[in-house]
C-alpha cells in the first residue's frame, strides 16, 4: 500500500449517477485486478473505498456511483484537482486458477472491477464471457468497453428494457465455463453462488474504517476463519464463503 | 536540540506518541508501512481471555470530524496472542509494548493479565474497563468506582508490570473513578475511551451500525478529552496517558499541557496510516515554535 497525491485527469458521467474518474499518478502500486483505492475528501473524516476499474503504470481509473455525500463531492470535482489516495488495497482476483473459459458476472456498480480482470484474462489467451446486470437500460455502462476488449458480452435488465430480461442468473443458464469471477450487491452474489456449477471468486463490499486491515471494522466469518474484507478480501473464493 | 522523552512508570519513551489500541493491530500491519520503532510505544489490540469475533457488521459509521465504531473486541484470545501475535510483534518492534486487556468478569481480567505478565516484551498493562461495545462487561466495570477499584486490585495482585486503567468518559464523574483506581493501586490512568454515539441512515430509517450505538472518536471529541484529563490531573498523582481526537503535533502538546504524560492516537491512524510517524517528525519543529525545550516540562502546564 502507498499513500500518494493523484491528479484528476478525467471525471465524466457514464449514466445519471455513475462516473468515471481517471487519476494520474503512480499506478504501479496496484498489484491485482479487483483491488481498491481509499480516497480522502475535504471535510469528510473517513476515506472512501472505491474499486479499481483499470490501471496502467501512470494512471488509475475508477468508476463510482453517487450514493452519498462523499461520492457526490467526487462527482463535482474538476480535472486538475488533487486527491490524497491510499493505493494497492485488498487482495484482488487471482487469474491463475481460471481454466480457459471464464465468465465474469457484474451487477450495477459491481461491474467496474471486472473490467481490468477481463483485460488480464484475454491477455492470458482465455475465452471471456461477461454478464452485466442492471435494473434498466438507462443504467447500463461499460458494455462497449468490454466488447472492445474482445469479450462476449451479455446484458440483463430487470425490467427487460435491454438485453435479456431478468437477472444475471438468467443469462448464466445457457453458458458453459470453467470458472467465474463476480462482483455486485449481496443478493446477486448469493444468487450467483447458488446458480454456478464451478468454483469462482466473489468480491464483497462492506462499510470500512481504515481499508488496510487495522481497525477490524469489516470482518466476516469464513470457513477458513475470520477475515477482513479490506485486507484478506475483498475477494473470497466460493469454497470459503459461509452461505 | 529539543527533548521529546517522557517516562511512564519508570520506562522512558523516546517520545510520547502511542498508537491507541484497536487502531494498530499487533503492530506488524503498520511495520510494512514504516519502521514502527520510531514510536514511543503502542497499545496492542484489546485482548480477552477467549477468542472473540466481535459484533455483526456494519461496525463503522462516519460523523462530523469523527467516526463511530462497534467492533466489539474482536481478537484471537490471549493464548493465540501469546503464541502467534507476540512473536510477529517482536519481529518488528524492539521496544516495550503496552498490553491492552479487556474482560467480562474480574477473573477474566486477572487471568488474561497473569498470562501476559511473563511475556518479556510487555512494558505496561492498559486495562480497558471502558469498552462501550460489549455487553455484560467492558464499560460496566468503568462506570462504578467500586468495580473499577476491584478490577485494579485483581490485576495488580497477579502482575509485576505497571497497570494503567483505561477509563470511560460515559460516566457522571470520571474523577471519582480515577481516584478509586489510584487508591486501589493503579500505576497510571489512560483516558478517554470513546463516547457513546449513534448515526441513523435516512434511507433505511434505522441505525447505521448493527450494534445500534458505538464508540465515538476522532477530532470532534478532543475538547471533551482535554477537559477530563485536566480535571483528573488535579485529582491524582499517578501519570495520565491522554487520548481523544489527537491528530497533530499541536494536539499532542495541548493534551500534555492539560496533564498527560504521554498521548495515544487512535482514529487518526485509520484515516492516515502514517500519522504517528509524521507527528514524531514534526514535534521538534512545533516545540521550537512554542519555545518548548523539553516535553516533560510541559506536563500539566495549563494548570
Amino acid at each position: 500500500m502507498i499513500q500518494e497525491i493523484y491528479t484528476i485527469a478525467e471525471n465524466t458521467a457514464l449514466t445519471s449517477s455513475v462516473y468515471k474518474m481517471v487519476l494520474k499518478g503512480n499506478g504501479k502500486a496496484v498489484t491485482a485486478s479487483g483491488q481498491f483505492v481509499n480516497i480522502k475528501l475535504d471535510g469528510l473524516f473517513l476515506r472512501r473505498p472505491i474499486s479499481v476499474c483499470d490501471y496502467s503504470d501512470d494512471s488509475i481509473t475508477i468508476v463510482y456511483k453517487v450514493v452519498g455525500v462523499g461520492t457526490k463531492q467526487m462527482s463535482q470535482m474538476s480535472v486538475g484537482q488533487k486527491l490524497d489516495v491510499l493505493v494497492g488495497l485488498g487482495n484482488g482476483y487471482d487469474s491463475s486458477v481460471s481454466g480457459d473459459k471464464v465468465v465474469l458476472i457484474g451487477g450495477g456498480v459491481g461491474v467496474p472491477p471486472l473490467y481490468n480482470m477481463a483485460k488480464r484474462l484475454i491477455a492470458e489467451g482465455k475465452k471471456v464471457t461477461v454478464v452485466l446486470g442492471f435494473n434498466t437500460k438507462d443504467e447500463i455502462f461499460l458494455e462497449d468497453d468490454f466488447k472492445a476488449l474482445g469479450a462476449d458480452v451479455l446484458v440483463t435488465t430487470v425490467d427487460g428494457s435491454y438485453g435479456i430480461k431478468g437477472f444475471v442468473t438468467n443469462a448464466l443458464e445457457s453458458l458453459d465455463y470453467t470458472y467465474f469471477y463476480t462482483c455486485g450487491p449481496e443478493p446477486m452474489l448469493k444468487a450467483v453462488y447458488n446458480a454456478t456449477k464451478t468454483s469462482g471468486q466473489f468480491s464483497f463490499e462492506e462499510r470500512m474504517g481504515c481499508g488496510f486491515g487495522a481497525c477490524m471494522g469489516c470482518s466476516c466469518k469464513t470457513k477458513y476463519g475470520n477475515k477482513r474484507i479490506c485486507k484478506d478480501g475483498p475477494v473470497l473464493t466460493k469454497e470459503e464463503i459461509i452461505w | 536540540m529539543v527533548n521529546t522523552k517522557v517516562t511512564l512508570s519508570g520506562i522512558t519513551l523516546d517520545n510520547p506518541i502511542i498508537p491507541a489500541s484497536g487502531t494498530f493491530g499487533y503492530g506488524y500491519e503498520f511495520a510494512e508501512l514504516y519502521d514502527i520503532n520510531c514510536l514511543g510505544t503502542f497499545s496492542f489490540k484489546g485482548t480477552t481471555k477467549d477468542p472473540r469475533f466481535g459484533n455483526p457488521t456494519p461496525r463503522i459509521a462516519e460523523c462530523s470530524s469523527g467516526m463511530i465504531n462497534a467492533v466489539g473486541l474482536q481478537n484471537p484470545g490471549v493464548e493465540k496472542v501469546i503464541s502467534e501475535e507476540l512473536p510477529k510483534l517482536k519481529a518488528c518492534f524492539s521496544k516495550p509494548v503496552m498490553a491492552n486487556v479487556s474482560g467480562f468478569a474480574i477473573e477474566d481480567y486477572a487471568y488474561t493479565c497473569q498470562m501476559l505478565d511473563s511475556q518479556e516484551q510487555i512494558g505496561w498493562f492498559e486495562v480497558n474497563i471502558s469498552c462501550p461495545n460489549v455487553h455484560g462487561g467492558g464499560m460496566s466495570f468503568g462506570t462504578s468506582a467500586e468495580a473499577a477499584a476491584e478490577v485494579t486490585k485483581a490485576v495488580k495482585k497477579v502482575t509485576t508490570k505497571p497497570v494503567y486503567m483505561k477509563l470511560s468518559p460515559n460516566v457522571t464523574n470520571i474523577v471519582d473513578i480515577a481516584k478509586a483506581c489510584e487508591d486501589a493501586g493503579a500505576d497510571g490512568i489512560s483516558m478517554i475511551n470513546t463516547l457513546m454515539g449513534m448515526r441513523i441512515d435516512l434511507k433505511t430509517k434505522k441505525p447505521v451500525i448493527a450494534n445500534k450505538s458505538g464508540g465515538f472518536s476522532g477530532p470532534a471529541i478532543k475538547p471533551v478529552a482535554l477537559s477530563m484529563v485536566y480535571k483528573v490531573y488535579e485529582a491524582v498523582k499517578i501519570p495520565i496517558i491522554g487520548m481523544g481526537g489527537i491528530a497533530t503535533a499541536e494536539d499532542v502538546i495541548e493534551m500534555m499541557l492539560a496533564g498527560a504524560t504521554a498521548v495515544e492516537i487512535g482514529a487518526a491512524n485509520l484515516v492516515d496510516p502514517f500519522v504517528c510517524k509524521d507527528i514524531i517528525e514534526k514535534l521538534p519543529e512545533v516545540m521550537a515554535e512554542y519555545k518548548i525545550n523539553s516535553l516533560e516540562e510541559i506536563i500539566g502546564g495549563a494548570h
